[in-house]
């Protein structure tokens, strides 16, 4: 056996003196850091990954994780992580995988944006003393409405009415502009999925299925659920389809553009088989392309089928990583019959994808969504096309941001899955969250209560609608539909004269 | 009951809704017969209705029977691209040849196809359970034939119209990914037309019980003599199944370095 010249990460430390041996770790820990022997409890630091599992549910407060203070000769180009990398593929031969977003050091264009107000000219507006209207529709519209106008006699009083004669395609009616992104079932737990579509029932937004299949336990709350087709295909039959309230089409994901998904045949567990509908125990590969999707015109052959499934009664999404071109892409998609595009940037999330992919393919959602939005401006087509902004969302301003830079509506998927307790420790690909979030282990699974697990997503999502609340109100503005696309709500700090042109924001003091 | 419709110079939206309404205000119809198809797709999309057969002359266009669950699909002609596209239950028949990616991702029912096939047949044909999808194609697929296949039968007579042998199969990188399921191939195929992950197995007695059904509902379809079909049954066979359930399992590292 090749041994691991890999030092632990982290030093994982029990005070004998505060510890009552009570072996709470030692079950609480998923990845056996802890063990008792004897008369004290000994852990072993290198599988630690810093969950904090076993820190939060001490009752005497006596575990430390820290960062291995180890020193390594400092080189400016070989750092610490490219040679792990390098002990760990000379060990394994392997392609290293890895959870979570990008874990590189680039730029984080929304830290890099701030927000304009206003102060006397165009007085800033109360949130808590006037309506605001956070209220989207995310769908078609029609480039103009059409009346007929019909004559009727009221009141003896002859009167002409006016009938709206434009077809009306069907929409999502969101009460706030935030939606739970999609992450498969079998990459999450079913108590994940059910304490997020609480959550969104409870909000009046949607979720998503991922390319999992809908679980039965989540029928009930399939009226605030997408559901969602990848090249895998799994759990995809008229009932899925009919199920939702829309349906997603997955062509790229920000965490791995141009690649499929894999979901190894261990975590293919009798749930998993039955909603996925493939036998147990084999892998779900989801191919990198779809095999009939070549073109612009076959994925619009795609939209339409499901839209023929349907009876033309669902949206459609189409689904692309943020990609150079992802604006030619997008008005593909506007003009194939889609209701709704979504760009997922390079940060955003992953239960598991190779690393170097996650680390490096695709580029920042920021520009993706400013680009997407100018060229379906200039084609004539945005305002008939709705735009979902997703990947490495964290906070209000985020998505804040994000709709001022042109899209209508955001997911979230990592902060949803913080709120539930989630510590962003990027080993959703083992199956061993100790959360009971990534992980198909019924031991672990039940740890997270959907009820308390809905509290905190729905508590979320209501925070940062109060925020964005307030922040519409300090920009003078009442409502989201008109915050979308209005980039002359932000400004650039730090920027050079490329970024603010590809952003199409002014720099700070313009 | 059985009804008619002339799809002449008709959208695909129009002939589809049409089939719909027949079947919403008529439901003991049994049979619709759609003359004069020429391109209109997704007939039969969606639709669940067991005891239902649609007839077509002509030559529907793509994703023929998409998401289907039960009828049958009869087609008295070629076929465009992806007829049983993520099919779940039900048949496709189809007299002529069909385009690429026949059966695409098909979960269950079966598609007789008279003629060939085109590129990526078969491709990630899966099974559940009782749902075993099955593809019969009377004449030849071309390469990527069964790609990641996770379950279900795809079989290849590799005869011409007549009945006549086509010659040695041409086509490659048949089951690239294959991790279930298993291709059979009347005729000799040699190693290096398999794609990664799939592998020539040994072809069994219970492996001709298994197929023999199927070739002899092929025959009955297309009306074949019992002289074509006990010489089907009595061919040299080629199988090809998966070397694992978990072809790249080894591909990435393992949990925890």
């Amino acid at each position: 056996m090749i041994p691991s010249y890999v030092p632990p990460k982290y030093r994982v430390e029990v005070d004998p003196n505060r510890c009552m041996l009570c072996e709470r770790c030692t079950i609480e820990c998923s990845w056996g850091v802890h063990r008792r022997d004897g008369e004290r409890i000994i852990s072993y630091s290198n599988r630690c990954g810093a969950c904090h599992r076993c820190v939060v549910m001490c009752p005497r407060d006596a575990i430390t994780i820290k960062e291995n203070a180890i020193s390594w000769r400092s080189h400016p180009l070989w750092d610490v992580d490219a040679r792990v990398d390098i002990y760990n593929q000379a060990k394994t031969g392997c392609i290293l995988l890895s959870g979570m977003g990008n874990a590189k050091e680039h730029p984080i264009y929304f830290d890099k944006i701030v927000l304009d107000a206003c102060q006397v000219t165009n007085p800033s507006i109360d949130p808590l003393r006037e309506p605001m209207e956070l209220r989207t529709y995310i769908g078609k519209k029609p480039k103009q409405l059409e009346f007929d106008f019909v004559e009727e006699e009221i009141d003896g009083k002859k009167i002409k009415k006016a009938k709206l004669k434009t077809k009306i395609a069907p929409n999502l009616k969101l009460d706030t502009p935030i939606m739970i992104a999609h992450m498969s079932y079998g990459a999450l737990s079913l108590n994940a999925h059910l304490s997020f579509a609480k959550a969104v029932k409870e909000c009046g937004t949607f979720m998503g299925t991922g390319e999992g299949g809908l679980p039965k336990p989540l029928y009930p709350y399939a009226d605030h659920i997408i559901t969602q087709v990848a090249s895998g295909r799994f759990g995809v039959n008229e009932e899925y389809l009919m199920k939702g309230s829309a349906i997603e089409i997955k062509i790229g994901q920000g965490a791995k553009p141009g690649i499929g998904g894999h979901l190894p045949g261990e975590k293919v567990t009798a749930e998993i088989s039955a909603t996925r509908m493939i036998p147990e125990g084999t892998d779900a590969i989801s191919p990198a392309p779809h095999h009939d999707i070549y073109s612009i015109e076959d994925l619009a052959q795609l939209v339409r089928s499901l839209k023929e499934a349907t009876r033309w009664k669902k949206p459609v999404f189409v689904k692309i990583a943020a990609v150079h071109n992802a604006p030619a892409i997008a008005v593909g998609i506007a003009t194939s019959d889609a209701d709704a595009v979504v760009i997922d940037g390079y940060k955003g999330g992953t239960g598991a994808a190779p690393k170097v992919f996650r680390d490096h393919v695709g580029i920042p959602i920021e520009m993706a969504i400013a680009a997407v939005d100018q060229r379906l401006r200039e084609e004539g087509l945005r305002n008939e096309i709705s735009v979902i902004a997703s990947g490495g969302i964290r906070c209000s301003a985020d998505v804040f941001k994000a709709i001022a830079l042109g899209a209508d509506a955001v997911y979230i998927g990592t902060a949803a899955m913080v709120a539930l307790g989630c510590r962003v420790c990027g080993r959703c690909y083992t199956g061993l969250c100790a959360w009971g979030i990534a992980t198909q282990r019924p031991e672990l699974v039940k740890r997270l209560d959907p009820e308390v697990g809905a509290r905190r997503v729905a508590n979320l999502i209501k925070a940062w609608t109060h925020e964005i609340k307030e922040l519409l109100g300090a920009a003078g503005i009442n409502s989201i539909e008109s915050l979308r696309g209005n980039r002359d709500r932000l400004r650039g700090v730090g920027l050079n004269e490329k970024e603010l042109e590809v952003l199409g924001i002014k720099a700070a003091g313009e | 009951m059985e009804v008619e419709i002339d799809a002449k110079n008709m959208h695909y939206k129009e002939l589809n809704e049409k089939i719909h309404q027949i079947l919403r205000e008529n439901p003991n119809v049994k049979k619709i017969i759609l003359k004069n198809v020429l391109g209109q797709r997704f007939i039969g999309n969606g639709l669940q209705k067991k005891d239902l057969t649609i007839e077509i002359y002509g030559i529907p266009g793509g994703d023929l029977g998409m998401f289907m669950s039960g009828p049958t699909i009869i087609v008295h002609g070629n076929a465009e691209f992806a007829p049983g596209n993520t099919m779940d239950d039900g048949t496709i028949v189809i007299y002529g040849s069909s385009g690429d990616v026949t059966a695409h991702s098909m979960r269950g029912g079966k598609v007789f196809v008279r003629g060939d096939v085109g590129y990526r047949s078969g491709i990630h044909m899966k099974a559940y359970k009782d749902k075993v999808p099955v593809l019969v194609i009377g004449g030849t697929a071309k390469d990527f034939l069964g790609e990641y296949m996770a379950g279900g039968t795809i079989i290849v007579l590799n005869i011409d119209e007549k009945g006549n042998d086509l010659g040695k199969i041409k086509g490659r990188m048949i089951g690239t990914g294959i991790h279930g399921g298993a291709i059979y191939i009347r005729g000799e195929i040699d190693k290096d037309q398999l794609g990664v992950a799939a592998d020539i197995k040994e072809f069994t007695k219970e492996d001709l019980e298994k197929i023999k059904p199927y070739i002899e509902e092929f025959c009955k379809w297309f009306n074949l003599s019992e002289d074509i079909k006990n010489k089907l049954l009595n061919s040299k066979w080629t199988k090809i199944a998966p070397i694992s359930k978990r072809p790249f399992g080894k591909l990435y590292t393992p949990d925890l370095m």
